[in-house]
């Protein structure tokens, strides 16, 4: 077997044992630790009977091994169960949120990644110089605000100072695209503040690393324009880290979406999250929490995967 | 001196050259890097620029092409290229000389390759993007040039990517994409320093004949009078960015005038005399060693002893198994089989399971005394804890001990309170060699001590090694890949090969004919200080493989 | 030594903030929870900084919400920082199983973002300080755990704690004599960009309504308290929203001078 494919099945298997351990910790951690969803529940008032009652209906008498195996064997069949608080099919819930936080998040990430790439580039390149000291000292300061931080400042400017906004995004369903696209722009904006300083400054990283390779320098005393050197031996060997760079700050995203819908009052999946934190609602936050922790594994191993097939040296190997 | 004629290709007039550090958290250095040097090359010959590292060398090699590595800046003097002056020369016109008029070779080709890329289309970029000749012409000359060099497949050696390549021929791939675009001049910056020393004489022939057939002149630049002895009709002696002699070949090595370049001239004559047969300090066994979880075996049935006070000297190229040795005989990495025993008792394969004499006795001095000693320790620290560790020294007396050791270095009072980094290259090793002797070990291992430093330097270390050895009866297993420093410190000396010893005896015996194969290899590729060495060893070849 | 501007600028605006936390009650000129004014009053001589939501002296708060801030903070990080650091040294130091059994463990916390563990974990655990901490400090000894161990490996491999080994050290003297000054000054710098991670951490954990509750209140807590004055166009949100942002700036730009002198730090008495 080519040695690309065969390291490629090896990250992705080892991906999904890691899915599957997360699985096991978000399942059994929950479990094992002080509180009982019961109690939870019917609260500190709850009488012993009812108590037992209702442990009974829910199954948690079962041990816990057998109950992570139902609810693993449901969950790949798509059956996330019923949320306690409310007895809605958790399946059902999520659809439409899992696509409205989609719709956020991507919105973002198409503003964000041509963007930290550019100014990457520009402050790769004027290394030192103002630009760069520029850029750099602006990112420093939003890499140092929390997300909902960041957010109230966007807010603040957005509709009182300059008047363009309204400070909540409600989507419906049945809104066209674009009465969309208007309803997140703050939102956005928001995300693209967060996710963009990171994602350049690693991007910036990356770009000076390569230029700083000794073939950077054969290129130079060969006479070459700075475009030939940036375009034929920079680049080359530039795009697997900044591809990484980008697909392992989109991950930043899942965190953020989460703290940037609480915000909105935007109706997706992060805030159906904290909700049902909240509301100690356990199989929700389970079903949730995995889908997180399943995004965000899913880009890790993807950002590793592109690492492997863009390195010469696995590609043609000796 | 001569005055340069006028047409030279190449002059450089009172060139001086500046830097500015910028250390973090320190305030900005300014560096004289070269200052008021003056040379000329003429066409088709090629001047050797030779000094110890800090000369300049590299700096001015570079400034050819009127670059500037970092914050380098030529800031004085003119450098003329083909009639023109180029100090001044504007990016457009830099860019229309370099890899056109002036290409260049550097030490690390592996490292100057495009990863990302087949060695043919780097080896005819230049070609092309300068308009010299198309793409099937420059392709054409390319193959023609990686058979010049005795490259494996011309035809198709362009296809590979550096990394499926050797080191040996990276350079010499290196020298093909250099020659290509039939420049005037061609730096070489070191061209075969990283190369074992049987793969360096290789490169450099393949790089003497391409000069020959081509008639391009060339900067060479080494830090090695043997080698570039070898290639230069003139050589220039640099030292901390100043001209030390100029003049040819033949006078610098036969006749040299200055005192520094009849230094660099003698270096590694050191002459010692063979000690005679003893019974053992230390004999290695049959031993066998592999490294955790693999099943090959680095070294293979090694056999070896080494008498009280004597040296023996284990000579090898990289791979050999010469230091993996050290780690076997140290206890960090236990044998597979055999048997190590030490002043009559037998040593434990595991570290854990030495005593605390076995420990002492068997000292070791470390390639790089940069990382072997602690950068947070005081030279009284580091020399002192041995002493207060293996003999309870304390206070004022271990302290008089640690000063009586830097005399016995070389290095006398001021330096007990100073850090690692505030030591020279040469001192940082002598406080190395005095932390063994705090030991007052019977054998020292020492792991290619001298091979980091430069030659003059290197000297010193070896001479002090020897005056240690005939004050303490101390004995050393010295382990090294240049035979000049075998010759100037041998008692007995072994041979290494992929892991078995090949040829082991006293150094008479071992340096004198009839050699097997590998150990006259071996021999005959180490450089000697004299002109014409390269061709008759060129020559002694061709008619074996003839007679073959 | 020469400190550039920006570290003094921040070392003089964080010791400012701790100052006021450990001296709040002497400092603040209103108690915490009892209503002084109107709803939302803008700035003022008698309210500096305005009032809330329910007319609290919002500059009041403020130095009491920095002082559960920054304790919950400095709690968690110095938490984070024995706890990783140690184990990050065992398991360089030891390598074999004990690496193993660490390394994957911490692999496992960290394939999943922090605030989803912490949503997760907190969906289940009373709303206490003490858990809070435990929480906080536990998920971030993660990174220090790598950062330390990552460290401790570089240094390890050197010549000269090879040569303390065959001198027949003991491991403790490997451990804190050859090791640990040479790990210092990164894990000084980590320390200072662990605190800024929890500061953060703790105000969104609060904001979401999973941090410090009611009466007390952090400057998250408050940010969430004031938010819907925004739409109103009272800036009441800001002000906490400004502390944090100042707290982890003035934080950061030390760790950066911190950090920014590690290469240099080679040796020498400088340090």
């Amino acid at each position: 077997m080519h040695p690309v494919l065969k390291l490629v099945i090896q990250r992705v298997a080892l991906g999904l044992v890691l899915l599957l351990a997360v699985s096991v910790v978000i399942f059994l951690g929950t479990e094992a630790l002080p509180g009982d969803t019961a109690q939870a529940i019917l609260g500190q008032s709850a009488t012993p009977v009812s108590l037992a009652n209702l442990r009974e209906k829910l199954g948690l008498n079962e041990p816990a091994l057998s109950r992570y195996l139902t609810w693993l064997w449901a969950a790949l069949h798509g059956d996330l169960g019923v949320a306690l608080t409310n007895g809605v099919d958790i399946a059902t819930a999520i659809g439409q949120r899992l696509g409205n936080t989609l719709f956020l998040a991507s919105a973002a990430a198409v503003i964000a990644v041509p963007l930290a790439i550019i100014l990457g580039l520009v402050a790769a390149r004027y290394n030192g110089r103002w630009p760069d000291k520029l850029i750099s000292g602006i990112t420093l300061t939003t890499i140092s605000l929390p997300e909902f931080v960041a957010a109230y400042f966007v807010i603040y400017l957005l509709t009182q100072v300059i008047p363009i906004f309204q400070p909540v995004a409600m989507v419906f369903p049945g809104m066209g695209f674009w009465e969309r696209l208007h309803a997140v722009a703050l939102p956005v904006i928001v995300l693209v503040m967060v996710v963009l300083a990171h994602m350049m400054r690693m991007t910036r990283a990356a770009i000076l690393n390569v230029m700083q390779s000794a073939y950077i320098e054969t290129a130079e005393l060969k006479g070459l324009t700075p475009m030939q050197v940036i375009w034929r031996h920079a680049f080359p060997n530039a795009v697997a880290p900044i591809v990484a760079v980008v697909i392992l700050n989109l991950a930043y995203l899942v965190v953020g979406v989460v703290v940037v819908e609480v915000v909105f009052g935007y109706n997706a999946l992060g805030q159906y999250l904290v909700d049902h934190v909240t509301k100690r609602d356990l199989p929700v936050v389970q079903a949730v929490g995995l889908i997180f922790a399943a995004v965000y594994i899913g880009l890790n191993i993807l950002a590793d995967v592109i690492s492997i097939v863009s390195n010469p040296r696995l590609r043609h190997p000796k | 001196m001569p005055d340069p004629a006028v047409g030279s290709l190449l002059e450089f007039k009172d060139l001086r050259i500046e830097a500015t550090a910028y250390p973090p958290g320190e305030p900005p250095r300014h560096l004289l890097l070269v200052d008021g040097v003056s040379v000329a090359v003429e066409r088709g010959q090629v001047l050797g620029l030779i000094g110890e590292s800090g000369a300049g060398k590299s700096t001015i090699g570079l400034s050819a092409m009127a670059y500037g590595r970092g914050g380098v800046r030529l800031t004085g003097g003119q450098i003329v290229l083909n009639g023109r002056e180029i100090r001044n020369a504007d990016a457009g016109g830099l860019r229309a000389l370099r890899g056109r008029e002036v290409t260049y070779v550097s030490q690390s080709a592996a490292a100057s390759f495009n990863p990302a890329k087949r060695l043919m289309e780097q080896v005819i970029e230049t070609s092309v993007s300068h308009g010299v000749m198309t793409k099937n012409q420059a392709g054409a000359r390319a193959v023609d040039l990686f058979r010049q060099l005795g490259l494996p497949d011309p035809e198709s050696f362009g296809l590979r990517y550096p990394h499926q390549v050797s080191g040996g021929q990276l350079q010499r791939a290196m020298t093909a994409m250099a020659l290509c675009p039939r420049p005037d001049l061609v730096i070489f910056d070191e061209p075969t320093t990283a190369l074992d020393v049987t793969t360096q004489i290789e490169v450099l022939a393949a790089i003497k004949l391409a000069i020959a057939q081509t008639g391009v002149a060339a900067l060479y630049i080494t830090h090695d009078l043997a080698v570039v002895a070898q290639v230069a009709d003139h050589i220039l002696v640099l030292r901390h960015g100043r001209k030390v002699e100029y003049g040819t070949t033949d006078q610098i090595i036969n006749d040299p005038r200055e005192e520094y370049t009849r230094a660099l001239v003698s270096v590694r004559s050191i002459q010692h005399a063979e000690k005679a047969e003893a019974p053992p300090v230390l004999t290695v066994a049959n031993v066998t060693a592999r490294y955790r979880g693999t099943t090959f075996d680095v070294l293979k049935n090694v056999n070896l002893a080494v008498a009280p006070g004597q040296t023996l000297a284990i000579v090898g190229e990289s791979g050999s198994g010469k230091s993996t040795l050290a780690r076997v005989i140290t206890g960090l990495l236990p044998a597979a089989t055999g048997r190590i025993t030490f002043a009559g008792r037998t040593l434990s394969g595991d570290l854990a399971g030495r005593s605390k004499d076995d420990l002492r006795e068997l000292q070791m001095i470390y390639q790089m005394a940069d990382t072997a000693m602690n950068p947070r320790q005081t030279v009284g620290t580091i020399i002192g804890r041995p002493l207060e560790f293996y003999f309870g020294l304390k206070g004022e007396a271990r302290r008089k001990r640690v000063q009586d050791l830097l005399d016995q270095i070389e290095m006398g009072k001021g330096y007990i309170d100073r850090y690692p980094a505030e030591l020279s290259g040469g001192q940082k090793q002598r406080v190395c060699i005095a932390r063994a002797l705090a030991a007052e070990p019977r054998l020292i291992i020492c792991d290619e001590v001298t091979s980091a430093l430069d030659p003059l330097v290197a000297d010193g270390i070896l001479k002090l090694l020897l005056n240690l050895q005939a004050e303490a009866k101390v004995a050393y297993l010295f382990i090294t890949h240049d035979i000049a420093t075998v010759r100037a410190i041998a008692d007995r000396i072994a041979v290494m090969f992929k892991g078995q010893v090949v040829r082991y005896g006293p150094k008479s015996d071992v340096l004198a004919p009839p050699f097997d194969d590998y150990t006259d290899l071996l021999l005959s590729s180490v450089p000697e200080m004299r002109l014409g060495w390269l061709e008759e060893v060129i020559a002694g070849r061709k008619m074996e493989s003839a007679g073959n | 030594m020469r400190i550039p501007l920006s570290a003094l600028v921040g070392m003089f605006l964080t010791a400012s903030f701790v100052f006021m936390a450990v001296f709040a009650q002497l400092l603040a000129p209103y108690p915490i929870d009892s209503a002084v004014g109107g709803v939302w009053e803008g700035p003022s001589a008698t309210h500096w900084l305005g009032t809330d939501t329910i007319g609290r002296d919002i500059f009041s708060r403020l130095i009491y919400g920095g002082q559960i801030t920054i304790f919950v903070a400095l709690a968690s990080s110095l938490l984070a920082f024995s706890t990783g650091a140690f184990l990050g040294f065992l398991a360089a130091v030891r390598g074999g199983w004990v690496d193993q059994v660490l390394s994957r463990a911490v692999d496992l916390v960290m394939a999943i973002p922090s605030l989803i563990v912490a949503l997760v974990v907190l969906s289940v655990l009373p709303l206490n300080l003490t858990v809070l901490i435990l929480v906080i400090g536990l998920l971030d000894s993660t990174r220090v755990f790598r950062l330390s161990r990552a460290v401790a490996v570089d240094i390890a491999v050197m010549d000269y704690v090879e040569a303390a080994k065959l001198r027949g050290e003991r491991q403790s003297w490997v451990i804190f004599r050859e090791i640990l000054p040479n790990a210092l000054t990164p894990l000084v710098a980590e320390f200072g960009l662990r605190f800024i991670f929890a500061v953060l951490f703790i105000s969104t954990l609060s904001f979401l309504g999973l941090g410090i509750q009611p009466p007390l209140a952090d400057w998250g807590g408050m940010v969430k308290e004031n938010k819907d004055g925004l739409i109103y166009g009272k800036s009441a949100a800001m002000m906490p929203a400004m502390a944090i942002a100042a707290l982890a700036i003035s934080v950061n730009l030390v760790a950066d001078w911190v950090l920014s002198r590690t290469s240099s730090l080679k040796g020498g008495r400088g340090a």
